[in-house]
Parts: structure tokens; sequence; C-alpha cells
């Protein structure tokens, strides 16, 4: 495990760890409401929302700023594991909806009388967080193989990720589908029979998604520090010549895509209970180009980047989305704008090269 | 509102009178008895019959018995009248019920309304009329439809009648008058003569059967060929704006490689400075021809954008296209909101004008609208334009040769960042076009670019990068599937296939349909 990190990377961590397992749940339940030390909901809200973000922008980073894949599909699988999860909290609403019916209301309201196929044993919740690794990751191997295998990269590659994530999203906009058409799924009333709006599982909610963003980060340390990093990292710099060297190329490329898709899909499913609704718009391709710029922002091959970058963006967006509405998308293209001429290697390349100068 | 109420006056005079017994079985009666008494009571074509019919309708009749005699009342503002003679009733009768109108009722009693409207003087209200009519009425206003065939004089309203008088021969009348009423329908090619005709064909007598059947073949042969031209005639249209939204793309991107997510903001501002020209000219008495001037403002206002855009960011990035990627959909959201800050969030209407308005009709129900036919048109002149720059100008030369091979063109003297600026400046140009014409086909708005980018680069990469005459082939192809879709399983179902289509179909083809033979292994 020491190979992972320096003495330092692992202070960081634990530091990391202390703040979200001990100072954030004491400050938000234990300390009272008129204290200036007192987190309130939104602020727990607000950063369990950016941590599934990181953890998506840390699965980009895998695929992008390491394999130099860049996938404009990342949306899509997002969504994809919140729809499971959304499922498996549909039916736990039970019979509380507006209709008192056995069916969710969109289905009431489309006079089904009984669950479409898909629909089949998403109220049990291991078959719902199956569905979440399940779907993405299927739909990733199935889509990747085919591209990978015909060769298709670099711009080609992110045109057709867009074309399916769009693709989707009409779909899934369709009342016909079976997952609430233009609403999608909202509502939400408990998750594994506990109320889901009380401070008490929000809080659950939140540590679960700061310890799955621990796990994914070591996991993807660990992955791009062996030698299979080392491969897709090759390949990023120059595919032909690996693929001359004996290596399948294809197999390294999808087993990263598939991963990454299904790390996208359980930050998906961790961040539907949180914010409490999933609809299509999830999938608009403008989303999966802004997970792009979150790792571009942290610095693209630096997986502290991912996260940094997924924190700054959306703090920021936040913060201008409050403050001057009007002027949040001047800000979001000037970022895009900005990194890509002056910071190619993001706030990580930036703290780094002022470093050195100081040396 | 007010025509009811000059009705109403008419109702009062004294020489009111309708017929009683249809009168009093309207109020009293059952279902198809009632039916009986609305064709009785408008087969005169008498006005008051309608005045009475649209109380009914609006519940404000009510029937009393008085002495063992039956009494209508049509109570109107705490007034009531007798309905059979129009004289005042004072004071109101206890004990009168209302006169209940239920669906059925209703829809009989608008039907027979517009049976009565067939006989109004101007021609316009016969035609509403009788398009009312046509799309299903009682059989039972047969009798007036006759009356008002026989008068009328004008043309259109004329074959309407004649269709809808054989409708209605065909569900009542006598076996004689139902055959000649389905050679009659067999004639006509309108959607709702081949329901009646498919409903004719299932009938128990067999020689009405075979007769329906027969005409029915007919009906769906002419119709069928209406629908094919249509069919195709969508098909083009959208294949032409694909084309329009397409070719900028070709050049920036097939030509150029540079991807830019911003190509739909493009559109989006020749769209806006289309709307702005309308507005120039909207006060002067030459506003037809705005286009003319809105058509080189797009132009140039696009190309302008564009130029800055190259000289200030995509220029740094020429090699790099993910990153051009990323930085040209910065720039759009920046297009985007700048437009929401200066024309508002709202979407704008830009005037058609008038030669672009209406259409011809080919087939009955068929219609191609001129501001389509002027967009095909338009393409193919954009398309001619951008072929004979490309290939018969100094500058076209320039731009295939710096795309062939960007260091030897450079050798030979060719200033090839200069080329990179125009040829990008043209493709933005024609983005602004593309613009100009589709705000002349629905509303304007910030997001308009928004649904055009994907499309575009489907178009581009299908049809082959770096190859003009597949954007062609490939627009027109994208074109045809989509309408051709679009008729089985309708327009977001056709989209998704097509989209679907076009992955595989980059899966086995990566190069496109036209692909640019070579030995290069990697780009």
């Amino acid at each position: 495990m020491t190979r992972l990190y320096g003495p330092k990377g692992w202070a960081l961590i634990a530091l990391m760890g202390l703040a979200l397992f001990v100072a954030f749940p004491i400050l938000s339940l234990q300390v009272p409401g008129d204290s200036p030390w007192h987190v309130s909901q939104y602020w727990v809200t607000l950063v369990g929302k950016i941590m599934c973000y990181a953890i998506v922008a840390l699965a980009m980073d895998l695929i992008w700023g390491y394999a130099g894949i860049l996938s404009l599909g990342h949306g899509l699988f997002f969504a994809l594991g919140g729809y499971a999860m959304g499922m498996y909290l549909m039916r736990q609403i039970g019979r509380e909806g507006q209709y008192q019916s056995d069916l969710p209301d969109f289905m009431v309201f489309l006079d089904w009388k009984d669950y479409p196929w898909h629909w089949w044993n998403t109220d049990q919740f291991w078959w719902a967080l199956l569905l979440v690794v399940l779907v993405p990751g299927l739909l990733a191997l199935v889509f990747g193989f085919f591209a990978f295998r015909s060769r298709v990269k670099g711009v080609y590659f992110s045109i057709i990720t867009q074309a399916l994530t769009f693709a989707a999203m009409l779909a899934f906009f369709r009342n016909a589908m079976g997952f609430g058409g233009n609403n999608g799924f909202t509502d939400f009333k408990r998750i594994l029979g506990l109320p889901i709006t009380t401070p008490e599982t929000r809080m659950v909610l939140f540590a679960f998604t700061g310890l799955t963003l621990i796990l994914t980060l070591l996991l993807a340390r660990w992955i791009v520090t062996s030698k299979f990093g080392r491969v897709l990292t090759a390949i990023r710099d120059a595919e032909t010549r690996v693929a001359f060297c004996g290596y399948n190329t294809v197999h390294y490329k999808l087993a990263i895509f598939v991963l990454s898709a299904v790390i996208c899909g359980i930050a998906g499913a961790l961040y539907v209970p949180q914010v409490g609704i999933i609809n299509p718009s999830e999938m608009s391709p403008a989303n999966s180009i802004e997970i792009a710029i979150w790792v571009a922002v942290g610095g693209r091959g630096s997986l502290a980047g991912a996260i940094i970058g997924a924190g700054a963006v959306n703090g920021a967006k936040s913060f201008f989305t409050q403050v001057f509405p009007e002027y949040w998308l001047y800000a979001l293209g000037l970022i895009f704008i900005l990194v890509t001429l002056f910071l190619p290697r993001g706030i990580v390349g930036l703290i780094a090269g002022i470093r050195e100068k100081l040396k | 509102m007010r025509f009811l109420f000059l009705l109403f006056l008419l109702a009062a005079l004294p020489a009111f009178a309708l017929d009683k017994a249809a009168v009093e079985k309207l109020a009293t009666g059952e279902g198809d008895e009632r039916a009986e008494a609305i064709a009785a009571l408008v087969a005169e074509g008498d006005p008051k019959a309608a005045a009475f019919l649209q109380a009914v309708a609006e519940g404000e009749v009510q029937s009393v018995e008085q002495k063992g005699v039956r009494r209508v009342l049509v109570i109107k503002g705490g007034q009531a009248t007798d309905a059979v003679t129009g004289e005042k009733v004072d004071p109101v009768p206890e004990g009168a019920e209302d006169v209940v109108a239920n669906n059925r009722l209703r829809k009989e009693i608008e039907g027979a309304l517009a049976a009565l409207r067939l006989l109004a003087p101007e021609s316009e209200a016969r035609l509403a009329a009788a398009k009312e009519l046509a799309n299903g009425a009682d059989a039972a206003m047969l009798p007036l439809v006759k009356k008002a065939l026989a008068k009328e004089t004008d043309a259109q309203v004329k074959s309407l009648l004649e269709l809808t008088a054989a409708s209605m021969e065909m569900k009542g009348g006598s076996k004689e008058e139902r055959v000649a009423a389905i050679r009659r329908l067999a004639q006509s090619s309108s959607p709702n003569s081949r329901t009646l005709l498919a409903e004719a064909a299932g009938d128990p007598d067999a020689d009405i059967k075979a007769e329906a059947q027969k005409a029915l073949r007919e009906v769906q042969g002419s119709l069928a060929w209406g629908e094919r031209a249509g069919l195709l005639f969508a098909g083009i249209s959208l294949g032409s704006i694909l084309l329009l939204a397409a070719l900028g793309l070709a050049i920036t991107y097939g030509l150029m490689g540079v991807i830019n997510m911003a190509h739909g903001e493009l559109i989006m501002i020749g769209a806006y400075t289309t709307y702005g020209v309308q507005m120039l000219f909207r006060k002067t008495s030459f506003f037809d021809w705005y286009l003319l001037a809105a058509v080189p403002a797009s132009f140039v206002v696009a190309a302008l954008v564009g130029v800055v855009l190259e000289r200030v960011v995509i220029r740094w990035l020429y090699g790099r296209p993910l990153e051009t990627l990323l930085a040209t959909w910065g720039i759009s959201l920046m297009l985007i909101q700048s437009v929401r800050t200066i024309f508002g969030a709202q979407n704008v209407q830009v005037e058609n004008p008038n030669f672009m308005s209406g259409g011809v009709q080919v087939f009955q129900g068929v219609v191609f609208p001129w501001s389509r036919i002027w967009i095909i048109l338009f393409a193919a002149l954009v398309l001619i334009g951008m072929w004979a720059l490309l290939t018969r100008t100094r500058l076209g030369l320039f731009i295939r040769g710096v795309t062939q091979n960007r260091d030897m063109a450079s050798c030979v003297g060719v200033p090839t960042a200069r080329v990179d600026m125009w040829a990008f400046g043209l493709g933005s140009g024609i983005a602004g076009l593309a613009g100009c014409a589709l705000s002349q086909l629905g509303n304007v708005g910030p997001d308009l670019g928004q649904s055009y980018i994907v499309d575009s680069f489907m178009v581009v990469v299908f049809g082959g990068v770096g190859q003009l005459a597949g954007t062609v082939y490939a627009a027109l192809v994208l074109g045809f599937a989509n309408k051709f879709l679009e008729s089985i399983s309708g327009a977001v179902i056709a989209k998704i296939a097509v989209l679907v289509f076009i992955i595989f179909f980059i899966q086995r083809r990566p190069q496109g349909l036209f692909a640019v033979k070579g030995r290069a292994i990697e780009a």
C-alpha cells in the first residue's frame, strides 16, 4: 500500500477522511443550527453532489487523461446509474404517490396496468445495485468493443459517443420508454425503508459518497501506477508503436472504458438519492462535455487534479448561479477557452510550474 | 354572440313558427328521436331553428306541462319565450324542467348548425362549414346538404359538399344510392373517403362490398402517390436543410480538421442577422425584398465572427483536435449567452416575405410550401457557389493545397496561416447562410444552433471527412432516411434510429461513405 502514495499523500487522504467522516457529521448533526460552526443541509447536499462529480471526474481522467480517449458518453453512464437507483427509489414510494397506486404516478398517468419488463425485480436493493454496475458496464463493453475494434479513435470516438448520448436522451424523453419521460423520477420518500430527507439519512449517504470517492481515488491510483496503467499511458502517447510492440491495444482500451463507465454509474447512483431527481437532461451532450472540462481545469493525467477540477468548476458554478446567474455561461465558456489555451496541464500543472520556478 | 343575439331578435317576431312536433320531440325525446327532430328542424334552412338549437346546446331550454299541454320555453336572462310560437311567457311557469343536452346531442347540434351555415351568403363561411361537415356529419343532414348543393356556385365548396353528400348517402340510402355514392367517392383522393370506403368494404351486401373494394383500391392508389410525392419532397427538403447546416462544417472540419463545436452558434448568428435586417426593413415598402439584403449580411456577419475566432482562439490549437473541441464548446456557450443578453432568452419571430408564404397543392392534401421550395433552391445555389469557389478560384486552390499537404504548400509560397483564416471565415459564412435559411422555417432562439450541431457532425462524418461530394450524398440520404422512418414510426424514434445507424456505420467504415484513399496509418 505504501507504494501508492508517499507519507504526505497518505496524510492528505487521512485528513480528507477525517473531514468527511468526523468533522462534517458533527458540525451538521451535533452543532446547533444557530452556531456559526453549523453546516446546513444546503452544504451537505452541495458537497455530496460535488463529491459525486469528483468520482465522475476521476473516471474521466482515467480514460482521457491516462488513455487519451475523450469519451463524451460519460454523462450517459452517470445518468444510467442514476436511473437504475431511481427505479428502486420509485418502488420505495409505495402507495404514497399522488394517485395512491402501487404503480409510480407517471405509469398511472399513462394508464399502465403493470410494470414494464425492465422494472422486473427493481424493488430489491441488491438488484438495483447490480443494475447500477451492469447497465453502464455492459453498454460500454458492447459499444467500446465495436468502436475500438474498428479503430475508431480521437475525435471520431468523441463524436460517436456524443451521438450515442444524444440518441439515449431522445429515447428517455419518450414516455413509452417507461422512465417517466420529461419529468424523470422524483419525489422519493425512502431508501432501504429509511425516510430519505432526514438529516441522518442524508449524512449516511454523504459518508458513503465520501467513502466511494476515496476508494475510487485509491483504485485509480493503483491502476495508473501498475503496469496496466503504463501501457495505457503509452497508448495515449503512441498507440501504433504500442501495437507494434505486441500489445493488443483494444483490450486495454476496452478494459479502462468499461471500468470508467462503471465508476460513472456508481457516482450516478449516489447522486440521485442526494439530489432527489433524475431526468433525461442529465444526458444532454453539454453535461458530458462539462465533465471533460472539470478534468481539464484540474489537470489531465493527474488524479488529484480531477478532484480539484470538479470541485473548482462546480464550486464556481453554484457561486455564480446564485450571485450572477446570467454570467455563469460566460464564465464557463471562458474557463473552457483559457484552460485549453493557457493551462494545458490545469491547476495542478500551474502549481507544479510555480514550484519549479521557486526552486 | 352578436349574430346569435340578432337571431333572437328575429325569433321574438310574431311570425315565428317552428315545427311544434319536432320541438317537443327534441325537448322530451330520447336518443334517435332527438336526432330526427334536429334534422326536421333544420331541413327548411330556417335561421330561427339555428337560434333554438344553440339555446338547447347551451342549456337554456326548459319544458313544462301546463293543463295537459306541453310547452317548450327558451329562458334567456330571466325572460321566457315559447320556442314554437316565439311569444313571451310571463311569468316563468313553475315546475319547468331543464332540457338536458348530453354530449351526443351537442355534437349533433353542432353538425346541424354547420349544415345551416352552408346557406350563408359569404363563400368563406360556406367553405368553413363544408370542411366541418366533411370531417364526419350525421346522415340526417343529407336533405340540407343536397339543398345547399343545388344552390352552390363556388367550385371548391361544391366538390367538398359532393363528397360529404356521397359519404352520407353511403351510410343511409337505398342500395342503388349507396353504389352510386361509392362510385363518386372512388373519384376523390382524400383520407376521409378512404376511411369510409374501408368501412363499406366490410358491408354484408355482396354488391356493395365488391364495389367498395374496387373503389378503395382506386382511392388508395391515388392517395399512395400523393403520400409518396409528399415523402419525397419532405426528404429532399430535410436533406437540403441538413446540407446547408453541414456545408460550412465540411470546410472547417472536413477540410481543415477543426472540430468547431461553435458551428451551430454561427448558424444562430446568421439567423439573428436575418432577424435584424428584417427589423430594419419592416417599416419600409419593400419589405418583401429584405432577404436580398439578409443573405449577404448573414454571410458577412458570421464570416467575421468566424475570422475573429480563428485569429484569437483556434489558430493556437491546430493539430490538437480534442482541445479545439473543448475551446470551441466554450466559445459556443459564450455566444449563446451574449445573444441571450442582447436579444433576450425568448424566441424571436422572423416574418416570411410574401413570395415565401403559401404553397403549391400537388395532390389533395399534399402541399409543398414555397418556403421549403426556395430553401431547396438556395441550398443548391450555395453548393454550386462553394464548388466554384473551391475549384475555380485561387483561394480554392490554396485551400485544397493546404488541406492536402500543409508543409509542401507552405514551401511553395502559399501563405498557409492566411489561407486558414479565409477558409475558416468561408465555412463560418456558409453557416450564416444556413441560419438565414433556417430563420424562414421556424422560430429563431439562442438555442437554435444546439439542435443542429449533432446533425451537422453526423452528416460530415457519415459522408467522409474531406469529401464535399460525400457531404451532399450524406445529407440527402440522412434526410430521406429520417423522413421515411418518420412516416413509419414517428419523429423521435426515426431520429434515434438514424443516430444509431450512423454509430454502427462509423464502426464499420470509420472513413465514411467516401474515403480518401491513401497509405497513411494514422493522422
